[in-house]
């Protein structure tokens, strides 16, 4: 199983929301990135949902 | 008071950076309403309740920052505006000067080896980032809460399907490969594997194996959803078999609030297969199922850690004693208090920054006394009729949502609570306070400190009247977390504060100290 795979690998981390989670894992030297993430168009939930269908096709 | 806005479009911060700022403004003299957050529909209606919404903002998206201000001088304005924008530059740079790519896709792309993905987004749009993240074979922690059943559902039957970790929705606990994420002690390694539908009585019994001398191997958390029929505990199924494979793992400890029985029997079925030692602390549930499948059941958080740690040394698993310190000790501490009341003082106030924590106080104290008020009561008849006004014997779970609105959980910020300490100063019918100090990553970094003066002040209060106040505390934190551990158990004791070595003992003497009165 993947999981079990993960427990033998050096933990590696994308966070996304939270700055202050990042900066924790940071703080103990724990490989992490920080997303700058932003709502997909501006929090317009309709062109989000069009934008999703059109990056699927 | 004069209304000032300003709106920066396209400008998103994450609401807990937010809501410190606006805490920060609004403690200011000279203004009267402070609110900055992004102009999403929730805030917007945040803005309606205190007078500040106008057409303008109402037009704003989740994208935009909206700084208004409710003031007496118009011309303080411009400088609150550059102070939010010092805050939110602070905030940034804190960050350190690494490159932060923009979408999920991108980071994956300059960091292909990683292997989880941590998400506290709001919740409309953390269901489809965990998608993505499963999707590209990485594991999923997920922080974020308003992701609905079905939306659970679909995320952790990928992850099934892909022998990948889905933890959460609502997951704020997990430790894998020895690092803590999100709200998590910093515990010793060792050979015991934990898989927990509950955040802070995970993080209970973690601290508690590391009192007994015992240390984790992983820690998984599932989400307080995992076990309810919708979802049928596939994550605890899954951590289940992920720990039976896990050499580094001896015995495993199952917490969560009881489920439904063929969930409970499902769960189970699971563990007696994997042929490892097991504690299951179904909190306040059936303790004779758990037998049946030859497990030891749990009388307590602590209790749930005391018979891990013996079974992990390969000892039997007795019950943990009531009282680290002898019974008589304790009865001499609880007549001491007892004898400093005034006869009018009668009731326990329980204020719980963990909501497993109140959940086990309230549990313990009910087997006992029959019952108490609460905003997450046992039985419907001890809801509280108003959640702010405590009511004969009452312990609340501040970090509930009513709680919550609009302002970080209260182990991040202590300012519900020192009212909630304030408003229980000015009841002579109160005896004792209660309360749960969290420490460990993600909580806040003096819990101890942004309570000691408030609770100075309340038994100042409550000298002043000739009456005496006890305060019984418990810190919930290890030598190893970011906090310093001695210290903050001294300021709670220079405040005047009992201090007992885990939540069920603390709840046990605060019952010793009113029982009767």
């Amino acid at each position: 199983m993947k999981v079990n795979e993960l427990f033998k690998e050096e933990l590696k981390v994308i966070n996304m929301g939270l700055g202050s989670f990042a900066n924790d894992l940071k703080s103990q030297d724990v490989a992490v990135i920080h997303v700058d993430w932003r709502p997909v168009a501006g929090g317009n939930k309709k062109m989000a949902s069009l934008l999703s269908k059109l990056k699927g096709k | 008071m004069i209304s000032k806005w300003l709106i920066k479009e396209n400008s998103y911060y994450d609401s807990v950076t937010l809501m410190i700022i606006t805490k920060e403004i609004e403690a200011r003299d000279d203004v009267e309403n402070a609110v900055v957050v992004m102009g999403t529909d929730l805030n917007k209606d945040l803005l309606r309740n205190v007078g500040l919404l106008n057409d303008e903002l109402n037009k704003t998206t989740a994208n935009d920052l909206i700084i208004a201000v409710k003031m007496k001088d118009e011309s303080k304005f411009e400088e609150i505006v550059a102070k939010v924008e010092e805050l939110l530059n602070k905030k940034k740079s804190d960050g350190g000067e690494d490159y932060n790519p923009p979408t999920l896709d991108s980071a994956i792309k300059y960091m292909p080896d990683s292997n989880m993905v941590v998400i506290s987004l709001p919740g409309a749009y953390a269901a489809a980032e965990a998608k993505k993240a499963l999707e590209n074979d990485k594991h999923v922690m997920l922080f974020s809460d308003n992701v609905t059943i079905e939306q659970e559902r679909e995320l952790k039957e990928l992850a099934v399907s892909k022998g990948l970790l889905m933890m959460g929705p609502d997951c704020g606990t997990a430790m894998i490969n020895q690092v803590p994420l999100c709200f998590c002690n910093k515990v010793e390694k060792g050979n015991i594997g934990i898989v927990g539908a509950s955040g802070t009585g995970t993080q209970e019994i973690m601290v508690q194996i590391d009192r007994f001398g015992g240390g984790c191997s992983q820690v998984i958390g599932t989400g307080g959803r995992d076990l309810k029929k919708e979802i049928g505990g596939l994550m605890m199924t899954l951590g289940i078999q992920a720990l039976a494979e896990d050499d580094n793992t001896d015995v495993i400890v199952l917490v969560s609030k009881p489920p439904a029985l063929e969930i409970a029997e499902k769960v189970l079925q699971t563990l007696k297969k994997c042929g490892k030692k097991a504690v299951v602390d179904f909190i306040g549930g059936d303790d004779e199922l758990v037998t049946k499948y030859g497990f030891i059941p749990a009388k307590s958080l602590e209790d749930a850690a005391y018979k891990a740690v013996a079974l992990a040394k390969g000892q039997q698993a007795e019950e943990a004693p009531l009282f680290t310190e002898s019974e008589e000790e304790i009865d001499k501490m609880a007549e001491e208090e007892r004898k400093k009341f005034s006869p009018d003082q009668k009731y326990l106030r329980g204020l719980f920054s963990g909501g497993t924590l109140c959940d086990e106080a309230l549990k313990l104290f009910t087997k006992e006394f029959g019952g108490i008020y609460s905003n997450i009561p046992l039985t419907p008849e001890y809801r509280l009729q108003d959640n702010k006004k405590s009511y004969k014997h009452t312990a609340l779970d501040l970090g509930d949502d009513e709680f919550t609105v609009g302002r970080p959980h209260p182990m991040i910020d202590s300012y519900m609570r020192q009212q909630m300490i304030m408003k229980e100063a000015e009841d002579r019918e109160v005896a004792v306070l209660l309360m749960d100090v969290v420490l460990g990553y993600g909580s806040n970094e003096d819990p101890a400190g942004s309570l000691a003066d408030h609770i100075k002040l309340a038994k100042k209060n409550f000298a002043d009247r000739g009456q005496h106040l006890c305060v019984v505390a418990y810190v919930c934190g290890t030598k190893k977390d970011p906090q310093n551990y001695e210290q903050q158990i001294n300021k709670l004791k220079d405040a005047g504060a009992i201090l007992m070595p885990s939540n069920a003992q603390a709840v046990r003497f605060a019952m010793k100290v009113v029982r009767g009165l």
